[in-house]
């Protein structure tokens, strides 16, 4: 325990302690006023059926908003979409900046010159990234069916073609997200104790099998936090998709995500309970999917232990 | 050292992905640079003109005519600095207080903050909006600082690190009569420079780059930011991909040569703020 001296006097303790809220008086007012009461206000808003948002004069509540939000058929394919997304984009770009970073943890050069490039679409406007990657992929000008073409590959509609979104948004998630998930990795590596490499070399064990029963075992926790940070960055997609497609939600809503759904009820038609209640959606689904990969955490682990004990 | 034939073929593998993923990130930013020279009538040539047969400088110009580009690049630049500042006196006071001080309710408190860090920031902007606009803020710079001045993150990033600095030094200072604000300011700071430094920086880079607020929370030309006007002007450009390019590579430029001047830190704060998990 920290006890000091000098705080242990009654008076000096009392000083203390209106010191100490004097220090935090800053930062808490703006947590209060922009944190904690919007996360009550949007719960509240979503029941709102009836108000004056300038006023902030409420005549009549109900479930309305949210009873209109599932008979909604957009919020659905909104759902639908963000989700595939995640299904798809995260795990992909995990598995993908892991092969990256045992690579660059292996005993090669320039490894700093490849985590620097690697880390650069991080430190980037995705409002800028979104427009050159758009202008890439035109039909008929774009530098992506340029390369293709060499290969024989017939000109693809990349962002007329609502076949093509979902494919184009994961490509940019592993594109964007990169650099930060190997730096992530090679943290978590440079963790894992090398005595456990030099006993399983002794044992003669191959490449592979170190992987699996060294490498990926001991990243359990960065594994974990990079599945839920990277989920929660995938369900709030929203600047690619509003730029990239001219802010339109792609061909057929093929891009029509979650937070595209609240902005458009917010900033085109105005009906912020609406907006309010769609995001309170957003704020459950990301809650739950957290919960549950804590979950299955914590089966994973129980599952390790009467393995090991048996 | 000798290698077996199976090592060198292992290596080349290596050496050969490493490469392809370096140049899959940077062709988009190879292509942005070339087609920003780019005379205008090799811009939609097919198949692709790599190299530009002259380069031409005018389409930089053309992007600072074409949109208020300086307004916009003094949007950017005061909104980034008010935001950073802000956020960084808010912060170091708070941890301060969690880190050093004593008071009643302490861990409640902390517990509270470090529980919205779960809450999507998504959720939180048409209450803010709503806010905002009752105070008369809508398309002001306080309207696009105030939200982000403070970050339970940075005020959890900062705790950790004051606390790891030893009680000695406290006492050594309270004998000889340093007030707190001053121990404050002039050991635990300095003492914690690359996690203040490394907290600047991402800050810096988020509000630079940052989109959704800075179009929601204004609604006149005068008052947009880069990334905004950049968003604007992409559907009016048509094809002037050149100039589109030119506009595009400068809002980036800033943030890359950040980075790559102080990529120590931001590194350093990137895998610390992992590891916090």
């Amino acid at each position: 325990m920290r006890t000091n001296r000098l705080t242990d006097s009654p008076p000096v303790r009392f000083a203390l302690r209106y010191k100490a809220w004097l220090y935090l008086l800053p930062a808490l007012l703006v947590i209060t006023v922009f944190q904690i009461y919007p996360i009550c206000k949007s719960f509240l808003m979503g029941f709102y059926t009836d108000f004056d948002y300038l006023k902030d004069e409420v005549y009549a509540w109900g479930f309305d908003n949210f009873r209109n939000l599932m008979r909604d058929a957009d919020f659905a394919l909104a759902i639908k979409n963000t989700m595939r997304l995640a299904l798809v984009a995260a795990p992909l770009s995990i598995a993908v900046s892991l092969l990256f970073a045992v690579l660059l943890n292996s005993d090669i050069r320039c490894r700093k010159v490849f985590q620097s490039i690697y880390f650069l679409p991080f430190v980037t406007s995705m409002v800028a990234v979104s427009i050159v990657w758009a202008w890439m992929l035109n039909k008929d000008f774009g530098l992506v069916n340029a390369i293709l073409k060499v290969f024989g590959v017939k000109k693809i509609a990349w962002l007329t073609d609502p076949n093509m979104t979902l494919p184009i948004l994961v490509v940019l998630c592993i594109w964007k997200g990169l650099g930060y998930r190997v730096i992530i990795f090679l943290a978590g590596l440079q963790g894992i104790d090398p005595r456990y490499y030099q006993a399983a070399r002794l044992d003669g064990a191959r490449a592979m099998n170190r992987f699996f029963h060294i490498t990926l075992p001991q990243l359990g926790p960065t594994v974990f936090f990079l599945s839920i940070t990277t989920v929660i960055d995938v369900f709030k997609t929203f600047d690619e998709v509003y730029v990239m497609y001219a802010k339109e939600p792609g061909p057929l809503k093929s891009g029509l995500t979650i937070v595209y759904y609240i902005f458009d009820k917010f900033y085109h038609n105005w009906s912020f309970a609406a907006a309010a209640a769609a995001s309170f959606v957003l704020f459950l689904i990301v809650l739950a999917i957290t919960l549950l990969q804590f979950g299955v955490v914590r089966l994973v682990a129980l599952y390790d232990e009467r393995r090991t004990s048996r | 050292m000798n290698q077996t034939p199976g090592q060198k073929a292992a290596k080349l593998l290596t050496y050969a992905i490493l490469i392809a993923g370096a140049v899959f990130i940077l062709l988009p930013f190879v292509w942005m640079i070339l087609t920003s020279v780019k005379p205008s009538k090799e811009v939609l040539k097919m198949p692709p003109v790599w190299i530009p047969s002259k380069i031409q400088w005018q389409n930089y110009v053309k992007a600072f005519k074409a949109v208020p580009f300086f307004t916009y690049l003094k949007n950017s630049i005061l909104v980034t600095v008010m935001i950073t500042s802000c956020e960084l006196i808010t912060t170091i006071l708070a941890a301060y207080a969690f880190a050093q001080l004593e008071f009643r309710g302490k861990n409640l408190l902390f517990l509270l903050l470090v529980a919205t860090m779960m809450v999507p920031g998504e959720i939180l902007t048409i209450p803010n909006f709503v806010t905002l606009a009752r105070l008369g803020w809508i398309n002001t710079y306080k309207a696009m600082v105030a939200p982000w001045a403070t970050s339970v993150f940075s005020i959890f990033l900062l705790r950790q690190q004051f606390a790891s600095i030893p009680q000695s030094y406290y006492k050594a200072a309270r004998m000889d009569g340093c007030s707190d604000l001053r121990y404050l300011f002039t050991v635990m700071v300095p003492m914690s420079r690359p996690t203040v430094v490394s907290i600047a920086l991402l800050k810096i880079i988020n509000s630079w780059n940052s989109y959704l607020w800075p179009l929601i929370s204004t609604n006149s030309r005068e008052m947009r930011t880069l990334p905004v006007g950049l968003a604007y002007f992409s559907t009016e450009a048509g094809t002037d991909y050149n100039t589109l390019m030119a506009f595009s590579l400068m809002i980036i430029a800033p943030t890359i040569i950040v980075y790559l001047l102080t990529q120590k830190y931001i590194i350093q704060g990137v895998s610390k703020t992992g590891l916090k998990g």
